[in-house]
Formats: structure tokens, C-alpha cells, sequence
């Protein structure tokens, strides 16, 4: 089982938290016009990374914050989280 | 009785406490202390089993967990458990077992024939014999393997006992009480570190408990004695004996399993049988020691042939001989070790060692007491069938191909040592490559991964005074990181007997003209020939070859045979053991009880469940309750002999021509504040939401980016940045998430809060064309009139001196509103609708009647908005705003969403009037087409409608806008049914709406 360190909780384990998919995704902006293949692949196209990977988490079961979590796909080793509003680097 | 092959003052037993036990149906007795093998060996009693493929005789191997033969059906206080290992099941008194995998009895067991049998069962055997024809596979082969293979019956009662979990935290966690985890336990304890010491035996002490050394002036026993009894006085140690920490998982989560009354009778009140914890360490010392492996040659799976040092271990721990003519079979200087604990107590063992004439100090002991020792010996094959009888013995070349004149010499056991393999299950399952140690021939733990780091023999560190050097030093330097403190600890003298190099010599060849079996793997009958066999017909890769031949599987997974199958492998390969590689070591190392995993999350504790306030009051007025989700909610209520049919049917009735009134507390409800609230709901529901005035409510539908329905409700507008949003019962909780996500991260300059109100409100529908006389008495201030309180308006009323929120809203199609109190006067308001509700002969409905209600009505439920329909499938296009953008809108322009034959809701009406239509039935044009007949839709929802007194249902359909009018088929092949049907408007009741308007 994961050990997630929540920017606001702190460290919690993963059966507080659900999973949320690529942090890295951006949703498009409301009314823009956009094509086809755009849309697919920010609604579908994801990769399967190996290796590290920001991805989303919300700590469901706790104070309900979505966080980033910089997570290696392989090992599970974490690197590092950041609130919803953080940008990642 | 006497107990022959016990020992007088030999053994840490309780001699003061005699147990009696039934093993296969007869008397024994045994001592407190001992376990079911020690006290049956005690007894002489060797043959326990029968093996798996071949059904030859079992016995005991070792004495632990490595344990590959004496597994037993165990009976405990009329609960009865497969697969318990005799040499870990501690004897209690009244204890009874059976040998299984036999049949009539071990003794005489008619699947021995397959003994005779085994040039037919080769590896694969089963792969290659049972392939055709087909249809024998269900009817002969599979009753007949069933029949034969297998080890104990698990119980199909209901399990009487609490098995319970435990989360805990730690500094260091320490796997094993042998000299490398006292040690380490010892020292970082001293600095003040939270430690947790974890044996899986019930003695603490591991090899110091057998072998013959000395620590500080004294034994090794009263050493380990010393250092457990003052860490158990520490507050900041837990030790925990019959522990066995069998997983090691992500970010040093380990799991152990402690088994607190399997020694006992019966588990004493308040006590769990098991406890499984959940260990967070920050720091875990691996110091599971290792486990002797065997040297193979023929018949080396005969009763009687055992390890070396488990014969040393019955001897010292429970005053057992394993045999009063002991052979000892060795490549080592430890077999050396359990010839002296013999002799010493007046048995004259023959020690046959591969080697030539090697020198060591614990050589020179046995050579000193006399004990008969042939150098370049070895064992051909043991001889006899339920028992070692004698062994065939020869000398063997300096290349250790050939061997000499075959001897044969009388004996009762053959202890075996072929070395030690470390036992790196758990450092290897933290994900800590492994990497072969040439001088031991064996695997040891590589770089850590986790922060795991393993000790002593563990380690492959052979030696005493090694291992507690490096002990003491880990476990003061990791506990020093932790907790800053650096106490030292001074280190005890060590005095041991010093030991010569091993021989690397592990499988004695066949002599001419003779094939015997060799096994490698004792429970799974895995011979060197199956190996052989299996790398003949093409498998390299050793997980390839474990799986076809079983070579490692099972209870015992391989502890004794894994490293000498490499061998193997490796000699016929012409590789060396590391190109070979060894399998994947997952969890558990040991056998985990389903119970202790599950814990006490059985039965109705497997999930909550919640409650409306109103709950006793439905309880009180016979409603039978159904699961919606975690919630229990009045399906129907009963009166008098009525069936779900006749009382739903009744209750809807109910509604459509009087009054009902039903719970729907289990609504999901958001609440929604802020500036930006109408901006918000703008975007996550497909209409508009901007100009919704104060209250008013609106129903909403709200779609996933993919373009699929997620969930329906209405919202409505308290004030003028307050919104109260009612979701499905079912989705509640993904639709608070959806807006968290979107407001958090998407859109984070809105300014808006949401939160869950749905254990905050309790809610009552009251449906049908008297509601709103009724409404008018539950609240006589408040003007309800159509003008005052239209379709779709809100106001706030008080009932009976109780603040309410009254909403105009219908699920049912009838004249229709919802009252919210707040949840402590939940029933005071349920109360005061059914008193002030009787003289319009209000009647509570349950869950079917309220689906009757929608499903002649045509509103959408989670039966139609199933994760795979879009709003144009259920109807639900008329309100997709094409003014503004929302979440999924741009999905909708899909190719197949747009399709002229798209999928739509349809009504479905049976010819016949009469025959009920089973949900989840197929639509087909033609019901003689040849399969597959091609499907045209299926059926969501089906109903008795109560305003036609005719079965309705409806269903998802292919080009369903052009297809009403339409005859087709419902075939539901599940019940056998095929029913012609007409195709109607979804809305088979009052199409037009003008009921909620009313």
C-alpha cells in the first residue's frame, strides 16, 4: 500500500486516497473551437508511461483536496506532491 | 503409553504437562511445548501423508515452515481447517488430526497404484493425457483428478471465529528472533527507537536454541532468554511471538500474521483466533535466518529421510529422536553438528560425508567421541517403503561421477545437509534484486530498494560472532538515524566451534541399471526426470519450467527443492545457477487463513449501512427492505399475505389515485455556495442555469467529457448564491468528487463551496393528485396553491413548529412535491404526513412501486443512464443547450453519437398483455433467426403499469425513433422466453406532463 504525503494532511496511506488519472492533462478551454484529434486526446489518449509520472489523486477520506503526485509508474517510488493549484515543474 | 523415541531431560518442553491427542483415530500423548510432529515422532509414528501425483508414503522433512510433507486436516472445538503443517501446529490437549490426500487410510492408500503407475505420469502429464475427447474433460477426468489430487476439505460452515486487523507504525520492524534479529532488536531498542520483533515460532531464539555456543559466558539459549526478557520490559519494543511477517509490500508496508489462539483448545472469550498488522516501518531488518536444503538421491522422499538440522531440533527442543540408528548424509560440517547432539545422548550415528577427508574443530569433536564417519560416501537410494529400513551406500570419485561397490547398511533415518539456502523471500518481494553468492551456492539479498537491510545467515553470514558484529552495528546505526541517541552497547564474547568449507555436491548420480526416483520437489512429487523431461520438450525459462512440471509450487512453495531444481537446470542447460535465475518470490511466505485477511469484515459488515431516520418506522409497518447501495430502503410494505407484486401494484395504484408518501431521504445532496454558483452549474449540467430565478428548482442532467449521462437531479436556487443540488442515490459520491475535481483544478477561479448535505436532511415524497390538499394541512400558513407554489417552485414552510424546504418536484408523473426537514425531525414529519395524511388515504410506498411509477411514465433511472448512453438516448436531447459549452458537449459530435440509426428509449408493450417481460431480455426482429440473431436493443426497466394493468417496459433501441409501431421479439434465453411485442412511446402514461402541472 502506497505511503502519500498529502500537502495539507501530510503523510496518509493510499486507502485514504482515490486515483484521478495524468496530471498533466489540460482541459481545453470552454467555447474554443477545437478538432477532432484534440478533443480525442484530451479526453482519450493517455500514455502508459514507465517511470515517473504526475498523476492525480484525491484525498477522499480526509480533507478532500485533489493533489499531483509525482509517482514512478514501475517502482511506485513518490517523489513528490503539490497541491491542486501548484503548477507542476 | 510410553512414549519410546522420547528423551529424559533433553528439551525445552513442560514435562509437568501431559496433553493427549487423536491422530488418523488413535491415542497419543505428548508435552506442552511440543508440536503435533515432535509429539507424534515422540511416538514413533512416521508416515503422516501420502504424496501428491504418486500417493508414496509421507513423513516429516523438517521442522518449521519449510515443511513440504506433513500436512494435516486439523479439528479445534468442532471447527475443522485444511492444510495445517504438523511441524508448526503446536500440540494442545484434546488436539485431533487426519492425514489427507489418502484414501481409505494411510496406510493402505488405493491411489499408490499410481506409484507403479509413474512411467505414465511424467511432467505435463496432465496437459498431455486429458486433452481429448473433450467431452470427457467434465464428466471423467476432472471428478476423477479432483478425486485423487488435492490436500485437505475446507470447511463450508460459517467460521464461529474473530479473526481481526491492526494497523500499527514503527521504527524498525525486525522479521526473526534468531541471533541477527536479537541483536539488531537489542541495540536499537538501547538508542530509544519503536521496534517491533516479530518470531514466527512460539520460542524466541531461532538457531541459538540448537546450536552449541556460547555468548558471554553463556549458552545461546540464555542468551536469547536474557535479551527477550528485557526488551519485553521496554515500553518501546513490541515482541510478538507466533508472528510470522509473511508480505512485504510498497513504501515498507509489511504484513504479518499473528496467530494468537491456534495453540489453544478453544480461543478464550474476547479474543481473536488471528490478528493481521498492517506494519508501516521506517527501517525493516530482515533476519529470517536460512533454510537446510537436501542432497538428492533415490528414493529420498521414504519416511524417515529428513533434514539434518530438524533432526537436531526435535532432539534439543523437544527431546525427540527422530531414529535410534541414525544415518547422517552431508556435504557440510552441520551435519557433523546434529551427529554429536546424537551421540551425546547415546545414540551411535554413521556419518557419510561427500568430501575427502576435510579438517575442522567440529570435525575433530566427532572424531574425538568416536563417531563413524566415511569420507567420499554417499547415500544411492534409501531403502523400505512406510519407513527407512537401510541405505544403499557407495563411495564416490574425486569427480563425484562415478560411484564404487554398492554397500548396503542398516538404518532407521537419513539426515540429511546439503548446506544452507538464505531465506530471501521478504527482502526479494521489497523488490531487492537478488545476487548469487558463489562460496555458498545460493541467492542472497543484492541492493535495497525500501529501506530494508538483511542480516546474518539471511545474508549468507554463516558464522555467530560475524553476525552479531554486524547485528549490533546495523541496529545501533539505523536506530541512531531515527532518534539521535547513541548508546553503546558492549559486545559479548563469542565462543563457537569453527567450521570447513562446504562440498558443492547436491545430486548423487544413478547407478547402472538402476531408476530410482529422485525427487527434488517432496510435495509436488517433481522428480530430476520430470525436470529432465520438461527442458527435452522445449521449456528454458525457469518460470516456464516451474509451471509445467510444479517444481516449487504449492503450500510449501518450494522452500527445500527450489535451489537444487537451478542446480538442475543449470548443470543440463551448461549455464551457470545465476543465468538461470529463480522464480519470483510474491507474497505470502507463508499460508495466510482466508479469515485473518478478511478480518471482521464479514457479513453485514463487509460495507456500512446507513439508515433514514424514518428506518424504525418502516420496520414497525412491515416494509420489506432492499440494498440500494449501502442503504437500506423499503422495497414495499407488507399487509397481511401479500406478495412484492400484489403490494407494489397496490401502493403505486395508491399514488396515481389518491396520496402516497415514499422515503427519499437517499438522494444524494450537494450543497453549493458562492458568487460563481450559477456559473458552475452552468457548465457541469447540459442546460442553462444563468437566469434560474430564487426559488425556483430545474432539473439537470450532467455528462462525463466523453459524452455519456452521469447523472440527473434537480437543482434549486435557496438564495441568490445558495443552490441545494439533489443527485441519484447511487452516484452522490462521484458527482461531489466531479465537481471537487472541476472547481479545484479546472476551474479554480470560481468562487464556489460544495459540500454534502445528504445526512443532513431527511426527505419525504408525497405523490398524487391529493397531495396538495394534504400539503395545505401540513402547512396551513403557507400558500401551495398552483399560483403560490407552481411546477418545479420552492418554499420554506413550517411543519408543525419544524423548519421545512418544500419542492415541487416529481419522480412519479403525479401532482408531486418533496419535503426536507432537517434529519432529527425526520420521523416527526413522517409521522405528521401519515396522521394528517389519513383522511386522503395516504399509503407509504416502497422502492418497486416508486420504479413502477417512473417506468410508465418514462423518466430515466440508473437502469437507463447505465455509463453507456448519451442524452439523445434516453430522450433527454431537449435539453442540451446549443448557446453555451458545458462539460462533454464537444463528445456529442461523435460520429456514431450523431448516427441516423442511433440507439433511443423506447416503450415496450408484450401482444399478449399478459406476459411479464425479464429485464436485461434482448430485442430481436426475428425470433427462428439462426444464431447469433442479431440484437436491436435490450430491455432497461420493466414494470406492471398500474394505469393500463398491463405489463410495460422499456428499452434501449436501435433507430429507436423510427421504430414505434414495430413488432419485434424480447428473448431472454436465461428464462426461456420468447414474447412478441409492440413498440410504444416511452411515455406510455400522460405524455403530454399535464399531471405535475396540475
Amino acid at each position: 500500500m502506497l505511503h502519500i504525503k498529502c500537502p495539507h494532511c501530510g503523510m496518509r496511506s493510499q486507502n485514504e486516497f482515490s486515483y484521478g488519472g495524468d496530471a498533466t492533462v489540460k482541459r481545453p478551454e470552454l467555447g474554443k473551437e477545437i478538432s477532432d484529434q484534440e478533443w480525442n486526446d484530451f479526453v482519450y489518449n493517455r500514455k502508459s508511461l514507465r517511470g515517473k509520472h504526475w498523476e492525480l489523486w484525491q484525498h477522499i477520506s480526509g480533507c478532500r483536496q485533489w493533489i499531483k503526485v509525482e509517482r514512478d509508474t514501475a517502482s511506485h517510488e513518490i517523489f513528490k506532491t503539490l497541491k491542486a493549484d501548484q503548477e507542476i515543474s | 503409553m510410553t512414549q519410546a523415541f522420547r528423551l529424559e531431560n533433553v528439551g525445552l518442553i513442560n514435562r509437568n504437562k501431559k496433553l493427549s491427542f487423536k491422530f488418523n483415530g488413535k491415542n497419543y500423548h505428548g508435552y506442552e511445548g511440543d508440536t503435533l510432529a515432535s509429539a507424534l515422532i515422540a511416538n514413533g509414528v512416521h508416515l503422516v501423508g501420502r504424496s501428491f501425483k504418486y500417493h508414496r508414503p509421507r513423513g516429516f522433512f523438517g521442522a518449521g515452515v519449510d515443511e513440504p510433507y506433513a500436512i494435516v486436516q486439523l479439528y479445534r472445538n468442532g471447527e475443522t481447517e485444511p492444510n495445517i503443517k504438523a511441524t508448526e501446529q503446536e500440540l494442545f490437549e484434546g488436539l485431533e488430526a487426519k492425514s489427507v490426500n489418502c484414501w481409505p487410510s494411510v496406510n493402505f492408500d488405493i491411489g499408490a497404484i499410481n506409484n507403479f503407475l509413474k512411467i505414465f505420469l511424467p511432467a505435463g502429464f496432465y496437459y498431455k493425457t486429458f486433452m481429448w475427447p473433450k467431452s470427457f474433460w467434465y464428466k471423467v477426468y476432472e471428478p476423477f483428478i479432483r478425486k485423487a489430487a488435492g490436500l485437505g476439505v475446507a470447511s463450508i460452515k460459517h467460521d464461529k471465529e474473530r479473526y481481526e486487523h491492526k494497523y500499527e507504525y514503527c521504527d524498525l520492524l525486525i522479521t526473526g528472533s534468531g541471533p541477527s534479529g536479537l541483536a539488531s532488536a537489542y541495540a536499537a531498542a538501547k538508542n530509544g527507537a519503536r521496534v517491533i520483533l516479530a518470531e514466527d515460532k512460539s520460542r524466541f531464539g531461532g538457531t541459538l536454541l540448537t546450536s552449541d555456543v556460547n555468548i558471554g559466558n553463556q549458552s545461546g539459549k540464555e542468551w536469547a532468554d536474557g535479551i527477550i526478557s528485557e526488551l519485553k520490559e521496554m515500553p518501546n519494543v513490541t515482541v510478538k511471538n507466533r508472528s510470522q511477517v509473511f508480505g512485504y509490500y510498497d513504501h515498507n508496508m509489511l504484513v504479518m500474521s499473528e496467530r494468537i489462539s491456534d495453540h489453544l483448545p478453544e480461543t478464550k472469550k474476547f479474543h481473536p483466533k488471528q490478528r493481521l498488522w498492517y506494519i508501516r516501518a521506517k527501517e525493516v531488518l530482515i533476519s529470517s535466518g536460512s533454510i537446510e536444503r537436501p542432497i538428492v538421491f533415490g528414493n529420498n522422499d521414504t519416511p524417515g529421510v529428513m533434514l539434518s538440522s530438524a533432526a537436531k531440533e526435535y532432539l534439543k527442543v523437544y527431546g525427540v529422536l527422530v531414529g535410534k540408528n541414525p544415518l547422517i548424509f552431508t556435504n557440510n560440517d552441520s551435519g557433523y553438528e546434529t551427529a554429536i547432539e546424537f551421540k551425546k545422548n547415546g545414540i551411535d550415528p554413521v556419518i557419510l560425508d561427500t568430501r575427502n577427508d576435510p579438517n575442522s574443530e567440529i570435525i575433530d569433536e566427532a572424531k574425538n567421541l568416536g563417531i563413524d564417519i566415511k569420507f567420499s560416501y554417499v547415500v544411492v537410494a534409501a531403502q523400505g517403503y512406510k519407513k527407512v529400513k537401510s541405505a544403499d551406500i557407495a563411495k564416490i570419485s574425486e569427480d563425484k561421477e562415478q560411484l564404487g561397490k554398492i554397500e548396503n547398511i542398516k538404518c532407521d533415518c537419513i539426515c540429511v545437509s546439503g548446506f544452507w539456502t538464505p531465506t530471501i523471500h521478504l527482502a526479494s518481494q521489497s523488490g531487492n534484486k537478488s545476487k548469487f553468492k558463489e562460496d555458498i551456492d545460493a541467492f542472497i539479498p543484492g541492493i535495497s530498494k525500501q529501506n530494508e537491510t538483511t542480516l546474518g545467515a539471511a545474508n549468507g553470514v554463516y558464522t555467530l560472532d560475524q553476525t552479531l558484529k554486524s547485528s549490533f552495528e546495523t541496529g545501533q546505526k539505523l536506530s541512531k538515524e531515527i532518534t539521535n541517541n547513541d548508546n553503546k552497547i558492549s559486545f559479548p564474547n563469542v565462543v563457537e566451534k569453527k567450521s570447513t568449507v562446504h562440498d558443492k555436491f547436491w545430486c548423487v548420480p544413478l547407478p547402472k541399471g538402476k531408476n530410482y526416483k529422485r525427487f527434488l520437489d517432496f510435495q509436488n512429487d517433481v522428480a530430476v526426470s520430470d525436470i529432465e523431461i520438461a527442458l527435452k520438450e522445449g521449456y528454458r525459462s525457469i518460470e516456464h519450467v516451474k509451471r509445467y512440471t510444479t517444481l516449487g509450487m504449492a503450500t510449501d512453495q518450494g522452500k527445500t527443492s527450489n535451489l537444487n531444481g537451478l542446480q538442475l537446470v543449470s548443470k543440463i542447460e551448461n549455464k551457470v545457477v545465476p543465468a538461470v535465475g529463480h522464480t519470483t518470490f510474491r507474497p505470502p511466505y507463508t499460508p495466510v487463513s482466508i479469515g485473518a485477511i478478511v478480518g471482521r469484515e464479514v457479513g453485514k459488515h463487509s460495507k456500512p449501512t446507513r439508515k433514514s431516520p424514518m428506518h424504525t418506522w418502516h420496520e414497525k409497518n412491515n416494509a420489506v427492505f432492499v440494498d440500494a447501495g449501502v442503504w437500506l430502503r423499503p422495497r414495499y410494505y407488507k399487509r397481511g399475505n401479500e406478495n412484492l407484486f400484489e403490494a407494489s401494484k397496490r401502493e403505486a395504484k395508491n399514488v396515481r389515485t389518491n396520496v402516497g408518501v415514499c422515503d427519499v431521504t437517499t438522494l444524494g445532496k450537494i450543497d453549493i455556495k458562492g458568487p460563481d454558483a450559477a456559473e458552475l452549474l452552468n457548465r457541469v449540467y447540459t442546460n442553462a442555469w444563468l437566469k434560474l430565478p430564487v426559488g425556483k428548482a430545474r432539473y439537470g442532467v450532467m455528462l462525463r467529457e466523453d459524452g455519456i449521462v452521469m447523472d440527473d437531479g434537480t437543482t434549486t436556487r435557496i438564495s441568490e448564491n445558495h443552490y441545494h443540488m439533489t443527485t441519484t442515490t447511487a452516484q452522490a459520491a462521484n458527482v461531489l468528487s466531479h465537481l471537487e475535481y472541476y472547481l479545484q483544478l479546472v476551474w479554480p477561479e470560481l468562487n464556489v463551496n460544495v459540500v454534502s448535505t445528504t445526512e443532513q436532511w431527511a426527505g419525504a415524497a408525497i405523490a398524487g393528485p391529493k397531495s396538495r390538499d394534504l400539503l395545505q394541512k401540513l402547512f396551513p400558513n403557507s400558500d401551495v396553491s398552483n399560483e403560490g407554489l407552481p411546477f418545479m417552485g420552492y418554499i420554506e414552510g413550517d411543519l408543525f413548529g419544524v423548519k421545512a424546504k418544500i419542492f415541487r418536484i416529481s419522480f412519479s408523473g403525479e401532482l408531486a412535491y418533496e419535503i426536507n426537514v432537517e434529519s432529527d425531525n425526520g420521523n416527526f414529519m413522517w409521522e405528521k404526513i401519515m396522521e394528517v395524511g389519513q383522511e386522503f388515504e395516504i399509503q407509504p410506498y416502497g422502492t418497486e412501486a416508486l420504479s413502477t411509477l417512473r417506468i410508465e411514465m418514462g423518466h430515466v433511472a440508473g437502469s437507463e443512464l447505465d455509463g453507456r448512453t448519451i442524452p439523445y438516448d434516453n430522450s433527454l436531447e431537449g435539453l442540451l443547450s446549443k448557446k453555451k459549452d458545458f462539460i462533454g458537449k464537444r463528445s456529442l459530435t461523435r460520429k456514431a453519437f450523431t448516427a441516423d440509426d442511433r440507439q433511443k428509449i423506447v416503450g415496450v408493450v408484450p401482444l399478449d398483455k399478459k406476459t411479464s417481460i425479464p429485464e436485461g431480455s434482448h430485442l430481436v426482429k426475428d425470433s427462428n433467426a439462426p444464431l447469433p440473431n442479431p440484437k436491436l436493443g435490450y430491455i432497461s426497466a420493466s414494470c406492471w403499469s398500474v394505469e393500463y394493468d398491463n405489463p410495460f417496459s422499456l428499452a434501449i433501441l436501435k433507430d429507436g425513433k423510427n421504430m414505434i409501431g414495430e413488432k419485434l421479439f424480447v428473448m431472454s434465453p436465461l428464462k426461456n422466453k420468447v414474447i412478441p411485442v409492440e413498440i410504444v412511446s416511452s411515455h406510455y402514461v400522460d405524455p403530454k406532463g399535464e399531471r405535475v402541472r396540475s
